[in-house]
């Protein structure tokens, strides 16, 4: 009888860790992981973007008409971007149930498209410094723009801008833009500061908070191109070392001075209305949330200029319901549509017909959000974009992205 | 009445047994091997294939890299990313204080809980000892993130805890978004994990020990040292294994209460598979955890932690 058992426990034991090991093999064997390198130079002529290199899904065919609606829509976006103010006339009118994800960072947003979204996602609304990744990893499809007949009104910067268009082919449709504001609660300060330098002051140690995203180098980057001349800062996403390492210097000293570092808007709104920070970077969101609960909280552009955004429904490589993306897009680029969401978040529309639908939603709001003088506005934004190793001039003496991870995650936090 | 071919009170002969079930059956009859493979493979199939396959194919990436602009990986076998992290200081310093931060939530959580679990075991009255329970296991029917965001109610400036300070006239403590926090919230989510496996231990141990203890002269410190603790020494460390590997693991924690020194494995692990996408290095920095899990277990084992199980 010992012996049965004996056997029965160490013969099949055998057999089914022989199954499970063989299955291990073939599973680590066949990696399911994308390994497709897209960085190979296939440099056909000019304009092949940037560095050389090419968007692997260029050549996917467009739509031609659209069809009906699937009945769903699922969309990454920035929180804020999709209130039911908007969403659901567009779901009673298409009948295209939207189901949001709400993501914190360009970070996340490129993660989550990857795979071309996986086949889950259909658009998201990227920022200028995620688009070009998302378009080079191929998880983006070219859009049909003449679909989309509210393009015609928008502003000639935003038609065609580099960030979501390579070589003619849109990859999505443009859709507002804003800054990177200082905030500040205004019993702390009844003048509103005129500098940056307010939040790398030592007399508010503990008492600012910052987003917690690499990008916040280009913002040092941007305080040091006046506040240090020296250094020949032009454009604060091409960095050369030196100059990369001096605003990475700059944050790290930034460090004592941090309540909280937010990776959610929520997270800082929290931060003010309890007082744990009295000022910091944000976005014009977590200002107009803040003041609509009555909360003293003012906002500028101090005379450094600001970093900005300017976002973009992109549309997804393995879009599932393509037909509700092209409704959507539509939707979001009409005039009204644009105010109400420009005035809801805080941000400048990229229609040019929004302006007066802005002042009827609230009175003198074109003017507040800059939605009728972009051009000069626009110039004293730096919108983000990915840094890469290629500068401008074409010299490869630039730090590129991956660095300013490593170095936000080692040296600054 | 109708005729039958039967005589009254015969039982029918049995019918030969020869369907397919019945000749499966006693195949298995005579092969008790394969009778415990068939129960033992869809179980192992499912923990095999879908949780050690999915966890090896996420590891294995660990020896990857990937293309820094696109972030797509790139099957290049090196071992780069545990090079970076053990010749980053920055990357050492987030493992000690990882470690250290699970070693202390696991001490003062095993002191909190043995006297606790003491009282529920041999001094509380049955009633008593059904409402201590309740209490301890309510908070787990709560979800994770609404105690969580509690103590940040809790902790903020001017919250509960400040406030009631002042009002006694003890001053603020301001522990929003410092480690202290991170380490209180620890302590309070994983408690009742600790209590009932050292409960479950001295409901074990028979009160004549202790009787015998005292009648050898022992009183209350040297029982207690002699007898009861390595008694329900395999409770602490079942406990054990369970708040110093959650502790190991989290990252919400940190990231809601903590503030910028809050940095731990999970949080760097989170900010390059969810946001950097830097798949391989969040997968070396995962292998770390259950490197220190392997060795906190084998050194549990040689502790006699699992004699009782």
């Amino acid at each position: 009888m010992m012996t049965t058992w004996a056997r029965i426990s160490t013969r099949p034991m055998k057999i089914a860790l022989g199954l499970a090991c063989a299955s291990i093999v073939a599973t680590g064997c066949s990696s399911p992981s994308s390994s497709s390198s897209s960085s190979g130079s296939t440099n056909n002529g000019a304009g092949t973007g940037t560095a050389g290199l090419t968007v692997p899904t260029a050549n996917l065919p467009v739509l031609q008409k659209i069809g009906k609606g699937e009945g769903q829509l699922n969309l990454i976006a920035w929180e804020g971007y999709l209130q039911p103010q908007w969403v659901k006339p567009f779901e009673q009118q298409t009948g295209c149930q939207i189901n949001a994800k709400y993501a914190g960072s360009s970070d996340e947003m490129v993660a989550l498209m990857k795979n071309g979204g996986g086949g889950q996602y259909d658009m998201v609304s990227s920022s200028g410094d995620a688009d070009l990744r998302i378009l080079y990893a191929g998880d983006a499809h070219p859009v049909n723009i003449n679909l989309i007949p509210s393009w015609k009104e928008f502003f000639p910067a935003f038609q065609s801008p580099p960030f979501n268009t390579i070589n003619g082919v849109h990859y999505g449709v443009s859709l507002q833009w804003g800054p990177n504001v200082l905030m500040y609660n205004t019993k702390d300060f009844p003048t509103a500061p005129t500098s940056w330098s307010v939040i790398y002051n030592s007399k508010y140690k503990g008492q600012v908070t910052v987003p917690d995203n690499p990008i916040q180098i280009a913002d040092a980057a941007l305080y040091l191109k006046t506040q240090n001349p020296s250094l020949g800062i032009t454009d604060p996403y091409e960095l050369t070392l030196t100059q990369f390492q001096a605003a990475v210097n700059l944050l790290a000293g930034q460090r004592p001075l941090i309540e909280k570092y937010w990776d959610l808007a929520s997270q800082e709104i929290f931060d003010f209305k309890n007082g744990n920070a009295i000022v910091g970077a944000g976005w014009p969101y977590q200002v107009s949330t803040l003041k609509a609960d009555k909360f003293p909280i003012g906002s500028v552009v101090p005379a450094e200029g600001a970093t900005g955004w300017a976002d973009t429904w992109m549309l997804a490589a393995k879009a599932p319901h393509p037909n509700c993306a092209y409704m959507w897009m539509q939707y979001i680029s009409t005039p009204k549509v644009q105010a109400e969401q420009a005035v809801s978040y805080g941000e400048t529309p990229d229609n040019s017909l929004a302006c007066g639908y802005m002042n009827q939603i609230q009175a003198g709001s074109c003017a507040e959000y800059h939605a009728n003088a972009p051009l000069s506005y626009l110039n004293s934004i730096s919108l983000w974009k990915t840094p890469i190793a290629t500068c401008d001039n074409g010299k490869p003496d630039c730090v590129p992205y991956s660095e300013w991870v490593s170095a936000w995650n080692t040296q600054v936090k | 009445m109708t005729a039958t071919a039967q005589k009254p009170g015969a039982r029918e002969a049995p019918k030969a047994r020869t369907g397919m079930w019945s000749r499966v059956s006693a195949a298995l009859w005579r092969r008790p091997w394969a009778r415990a493979t068939i129960l033992l493979t869809p179980p192992l199939a499912w923990f095999v294939l879908i949780y050690i396959a999915a966890l090896v194919v996420l590891l294995i990436t660990a020896f990857w890299q990937i293309n820094p602009f696109t972030t797509n990986i790139e099957r290049v076998w090196s071992l780069n990313n545990f090079t970076t992290i053990f010749t980053s200081a920055a990357y050492r310093s987030v493992i000690l204080r990882t470690v250290g931060m699970a070693a202390a939530v696991t001490v003062v959580d095993a002191a909190v809980a043995f006297p606790f679990a003491y009282f529920m075991a041999r001094i509380a009255r049955p009633r008593t000892r059904t409402a201590l329970f309740v209490a301890i296991l309510l908070p787990l029917w709560a979800s994770y993130l609404a105690k969580v965001y509690s103590w940040l109610v809790i902790f903020t400036h001017d919250g509960i805890l400040d406030w009631s300070l002042g009002r006694i006239g003890l001053g603020q403590v301001h522990l929003i978004y410092t480690n202290w926090a991170v380490f209180t919230v620890f302590c309070y989510l994983w408690l009742p994990f600790m209590i009932i496996p050292v409960y479950a231990a001295l409901e074990r141990i028979p009160p004549s020990q202790i009787e015998a203890s005292q009648d050898l002269g022992g009183r209350t410190w040297r029982t207690t040292r002699s007898v009861l603790l390595p008694l329900a020494l395999p409770g602490i460390v079942a406990g054990s294994i369970f708040t110093f590997s959650l502790t190991l693991g989290d990252y919400i924690t940190p990231l809601l209460v903590g503030g910028t020194s809050a940095n731990f494995m999970g949080n760097i692990i989170y900010s390059n598979i969810g946001i950097a996408n830097n798949v391989p290095f969040a997968a070396a920095m995962a292998i770390i955890p259950i490197a220190i899990m392997a060795v906190y277990l084998l050194s549990a084992r040689a502790l006699g932690g699992f004699e009782a199980i």
